[in-house]
């Protein structure tokens, strides 16, 4: 066995993966290290959902490897891809709540699927697991009556219910306000290094992500732009890094939409043939 | 884009055949999952709750209304032959044997049948289901088997409903309105029902429609585009698709039990 899986719970090999003729992901070969913190950025519909996705098995990948802890989870029949994904909790983006069930019946739910415990043990569990997000009080809520944030972290309860060892979640942080946020980025930090989990997190977010994360991953027009600490992804020279990490409105990453240039659309100087970014530079 | 452009026709027809693939698949896997969904029977029993229990208020009224009306037009073609004391019989196989199993059916269609699949479309469209195959739990098994046998179970059991309450209309018209005697409306019933042929039938009927139209109204939910708009039309077509098999299939059932 390669000696890197060792340290690396998930590790992507050469994968390629797209919807049609679109390519998503082109030749990707990243590793998650074991007992990290890892964020994936990038801009939008650059498939940094897609690669949880893949590492759940919900996608599979057209060609490469997607090994989750030395086993390939492309080729996983049913079984063995349930047992892998109970070693796995995912943080869906709005929590996907089971709307019918009340918050203890949610963080109940994959204890009552997946074990024999007596009632009395699973709401010890449920109740620990509440806890640790702080939301022990709300065990009788419905669904419908919690914040987004409240959601999520129910969500986040439910996830850990059953103890896995890497826990993804799908930007944790979108449409939080910044109390819910400093909140939602502690707990990914703190649940980490308490639990020994391995965690993934897909964000926009630049100063908590930084904040809490130990390895940063930045993919780009379906390859990865740059990798490392934060740090060191801050201070990457690479124009589309810096455009993202610096939040600038325009560079390789372009304001206009392509179309014809400005000159010809308004009927000013000479037609141009070409079918440029648009912007008179 | 021309409609007769062969490989147009062509890539229809596969989608088509996909499509039917993929629910015969589905079909086949709830049937398979009888087993171990009958093993965690609190769930079907919930769910027999959620689609009979809320269902029974509409069959029973209607079948009370359409008792009514046919006690009224059965006796206007009855006295015409001078045997109006017949009635009973006319009204109760009439129900039994048609209009129990497919009005209620329709029914069950428009009630159960819509919020079956704008629930199966939601929980779709709200991830619950992709956040249940992350949690190892399959939804087809877990989801969508309890609330395919609650339905299979809840139709026939409704058609008795619809059936009694639907007698018992066209005795109030007949009996206590119009007068007929209780006596023969009662006999009639007594000595020209049989239970295979009849009743057996219908239940056979309305057993087929249980399968039928939850299974229709769960693989729309199931196949349902997750958004607003597709959940919207995804319970429409639930309704269309129901209706006509139901239909479709009460002429095929009728035309077997004929011949047989």
């Amino acid at each position: 066995m390669d000696p890197n899986t060792t340290t690396s719970l998930v590790e992507l090999r050469n994968l390629t993966f797209g919807y049609g003729e679109r390519v998503i992901l082109d030749d990707v070969s990243l590793r998650i290290p074991r007992g990290k913190v890892t964020a994936l950025m990038g801009a939008s519909g650059g498939g940094k959902t897609t690669i949880l996705r893949l590492i759940g098995g919900q996608n599979r990948a057209q060609s490469g490897e997607m090994l989750f802890d030395g086993q390939d989870v492309t080729h996983m029949d049913q079984r063995q891809l349930y047992a892998a994904r109970r070693r796995m909790g995912m943080l869906f983006q709005f929590g996907a709540l089971f709307a019918d069930l009340s918050v203890y019946e949610n963080v109940a739910f994959p204890l009552h699927e997946h074990t024999n415990l007596p009632e009395a043990l699973i709401r010890d569990i449920v109740l620990m697991k509440l806890n640790a997000v702080g939301l022990r009080g709300a065990r009788d809520l419905m669904p419908s009556d919690l914040s987004g944030g409240m959601a999520r972290r129910i969500a986040l309860a439910r996830a850990i219910a059953l103890d896995p060892e890497l826990v993804m979640y799908d930007e944790p942080f979108s449409g939080l306000d910044p109390i819910s946020l400093g909140t939602a980025a502690n707990l990914i930090r703190h649940l980490n290094d308490s639990m020994g989990l391995t965690s993934v997190f897909v964000s926009h977010e630049l100063e908590q992500t930084f904040a809490i994360s130990d390895h940063v991953i930045i993919l780009a027009n379906g390859k990865i732009a740059a990798q490392g600490t934060p740090d060191e992804v801050r201070q990457s020279t690479d124009p589309l890094v810096y455009q993202y990490v610096h939040a600038l409105p325009d560079g390789p990453v372009r304001f206009h939409y392509p179309g014809v240039s400005v000159d010809e659309d308004f009927g000013v100087g000479t037609a141009s043939t070409t079918a440029g970014p648009g912007v008179a530079a | 884009m021309s409609w007769y452009n062969p490989s147009n026709i062509g890539f229809a027809t596969r989608t088509k055949l996909a499509d039917m693939g993929y629910g015969a698949r589905l079909f086949l896997r709830l049937l398979a999952s009888a087993g171990p969904a009958f093993r965690r029977f609190g769930l079907i029993r919930d769910q027999i709750h959620f689609l009979g229990n809320y269902s029974l208020a509409i069959i029973a009224v209607s079948g009370l209304f359409v008792g009514f009306v046919f006690g009224l037009q059965g006796y206007y073609t009855l006295q015409r032959y001078g045997s109006s004391e017949a009635l009973g019989l006319l009204v109760t196989l009439s129900l039994v044997r048609e209009l129990g199993p497919v009005v209620t059916a329709l029914l069950f269609a428009g009630r159960a049948g819509t919020s079956l699949t704008a629930e199966i479309g939601l929980m779709k469209a709200g991830e619950q289901l992709s956040v249940m195959e992350m949690m190892a739990v399959d939804p087809v098994q877990r989801v969508l088997a309890p609330r395919f046998w609650a339905g299979v179970i809840s139709m026939p059991l409704l058609a008795a409903v619809f059936s009694a309450m639907g007698v018992i209309g066209g005795w109030v018209v007949g009996v206590l309105m119009i007068g007929v005697d209780a006596g023969s409306f009662w006999s009639q019933i007594q000595g020209g029902v049989d239970v295979w042929a009849d009743v057996g039938n219908g239940i056979i009927k309305s057993v087929v429609f249980g399968f039928t139209v939850t299974f229709i109204a769960l693989l729309q939910g199931f196949e349902a585009q997750p958004t607003p708009e597709g959940v919207a039309s995804a319970t429409t077509r639930t309704v269309v698709m129901a209706s006509l098999s139901v239909l479709g299939l009460d002429f095929i059932l009728t035309a077997m039990m004929f011949t047989i």
